[in-house]
């Protein structure tokens, strides 16, 4: 309560700032939108559904994608875990383009599939499935050696090793992977939105630049911070404190 | 080389020199056994050359100061190392792998935090195909003996030290194994706890006749809790002495006499101990 308190003032605040500078007048309101339009903006963009439709694709689009990033990345990091030559070569090539921001894979995604559905999930899948990868990999390395010696001195093996002691013990690293993932996913997916008329998020955002319409685009922002936060508040937060409860590192 | 233990005579009651008479079949078994672990500063030679005899449902301790072998020498029972030479055996057979036959109990317990209490206990029924229903029998079973019944459904690190080893000991006789091998299993624990401990696996022992190896360094626990006492020298790691303890039990490791044959044993340690204690500092 306290804390949503905190929270309440400490946005009013800025909200109130943000009114200032623009009341100052020091830019022309085209450049620099009161609060007061970009509400008008969200209110209108509501009102003609043009937002929720946006939203909706947005969502089952970062939930194909998000989706296949996780289950793919967590099969891939598994993989590479699992044996030193698939980490030397598999894993150092994973690292390395990990690295990518997910902006590099939209040319490549345009030449591959064209302005199509499939050119916003490859952007959405690429931007996201490696730091999935590597968060496992990392989880299975960090796998105590006790609980391994421990396991097979019990008579588990081969693939009931992985499946009952590696990738349980991994579950921290793994939760933050897919935490990761989900904030990458969002993300890419809303660069790859932008590539055509895809009426998605990012295709929103870039209609108000064509417009010229920045209470659009910072309504958009809004939203997409908005979703993105929620996600990650109400899926992943509470799985985490699941795990620390068990594993008592809280 | 050094002159025997001699114990003085009050003390020479307790102990004698232990002789397995060689029509039982032992079992397990350590046959001119050398293991030598390379690295850059030059080998070190763990074990040298140590034969061991051990009988079915004995009690053994091995004792010696740190860097002795002795965890290594529980490893290559446990099948979790193989031996540089000689050989190493169980029933008369060769120990190739790691097997739920010789349950190994850890200083650091090696419970699994994803697991409750129960599963922790179960976890190695499932691979000897026991049924679920029956895996939960069997656990329950064995949380009462350790008097954590009431634990079952809590995760691991909801319990204290002495229960987290009582749960990783019931989880060791869940396996029924033939063989029991601990390494240090109550070194981190209060005093309270391990003599608990100390009294719950003695009764263990008695009640099922299991074969214990019981790795430890400190020699008065060894007096407490083995039949049969081995001691080991430092680098290289060789059987110093082999005594058999022929206290009366129940024993305490406050009792008088376990007490008096800890110190002449130790007194004989010593040397080797202060040797240990020079080479492991950098000079």
């Amino acid at each position: 309560m306290k804390k949503t308190l905190r929270l309440l003032v400490f946005f009013a605040i800025i909200v109130g700032l943000w009114q200032a500078f623009a009341m100052a007048g020091i830019w022309p309101s085209y450049v620099f939108p009161s609060p007061k339009t970009t509400a008008e903006a969200l209110r209108q963009g509501f009102a003609d559904r043009t937002f929720i439709i946006g939203i909706a694709i947005s969502m089952k689009r970062v939930l194909i994608g998000y989706t296949m990033s996780a289950l793919g990345g967590i099969l891939l990091g598994a993989l590479i875990g699992a044996s030193s030559w698939l980490e030397d070569t598999l894993g150092t090539c994973v690292s390395g383009l990990q690295s990518l921001p997910s902006l590099c894979w939209v040319p490549v995604a345009i030449l591959w599939f064209g302005l199509s559905e499939k050119a916003i999930l490859f952007v959405t899948i690429a931007g996201s499935l490696l730091a999935v990868t590597m968060n496992v990999v990392t989880g299975i390395h960090n796998v105590p050696r006790i609980y391994v010696t421990a396991a097979r001195n019990l008579g588990a093996h081969g693939i009931r090793m992985y499946l009952h002691v590696l990738l349980p013990a991994s579950l921290p690293h793994i939760l933050s992977g897919l935490k990761q993932g989900w904030a990458l996913a969002w993300r890419s997916l809303i660069s790859g939105e932008m590539i055509f008329l895809s009426l998605g998020l990012g295709q929103l955002l870039m209609m108000g630049r064509d417009l010229n319409d920045l209470s659009q685009v910072f309504a958009v922002m809004i939203l997409i911070t908005v979703i993105g936060y929620t996600v990650e508040r109400f899926a992943f937060a509470p799985a985490e404190a699941q795990i620390r409860r068990r594993w008592g590192t809280a | 080389m050094k002159e025997r233990f001699r114990p003085s005579p009050a003390v020479r009651v307790n102990i004698f020199a232990a002789v397995v008479p060689q029509t039982v079949t032992p079992k397990l078994e350590l046959r001119s056994v050398s293991r030598t672990f390379r690295s850059h500063a030059g080998d070190v030679n763990a074990l040298e050359n140590v034969s061991l005899r051990i009988r079915p449902g004995e009690f053994v301790c091995i004792v010696g100061p740190s860097g002795c072998g002795k965890s290594t020498l529980l490893n290559l029972f446990a099948g979790l190392d193989q031996p540089t030479s000689g050989k190493v055996l169980m029933d008369e057979t060769v120990i190739s792998h790691s097997g739920p036959d010789r349950v190994v109990m850890f200083q650091e317990h090696g419970l699994f935090p994803w697991l409750s209490v129960r599963k922790n206990v179960e976890f190695g029924l499932r691979w000897k195909g026991v049924a679920a229903e029956r895996r939960r029998e069997i656990a329950r079973h064995w949380l009462r003996v350790v008097h954590l019944e009431k634990f079952e459904d809590n995760y691991i690190h909801q319990l204290s030290g002495g229960m987290k080893q009582r749960v990783a000991l019931a989880r060791s006789l869940a396996m029924d194994p033939e063989v029991l091998l601990m390494d240090e299993p109550f070194t981190a624990l209060d005093a309270q706890s391990r003599d608990l401990l100390h009294e719950e696996l003695e009764q263990v022992w008695s009640s099922t006749k299991k074969t214990i190896v019981f790795v430890t360094h400190n020699v008065r626990e060894a007096v407490r809790l083995g039949d049969r006492v081995v001691l080991m020298t430092f680098r290289p790691g060789r059987i110093m002495e082999d005594v058999r303890v022929n206290l009366s039990r129940s024993r305490h490791v406050e009792d008088a006499d376990v007490a008096a044959t800890a110190k002449e044993l130790m007194a004989y340690l010593r040397t080797d101990i202060e040797r240990a204690f020079r080479e492991e500092r950098p000079s």
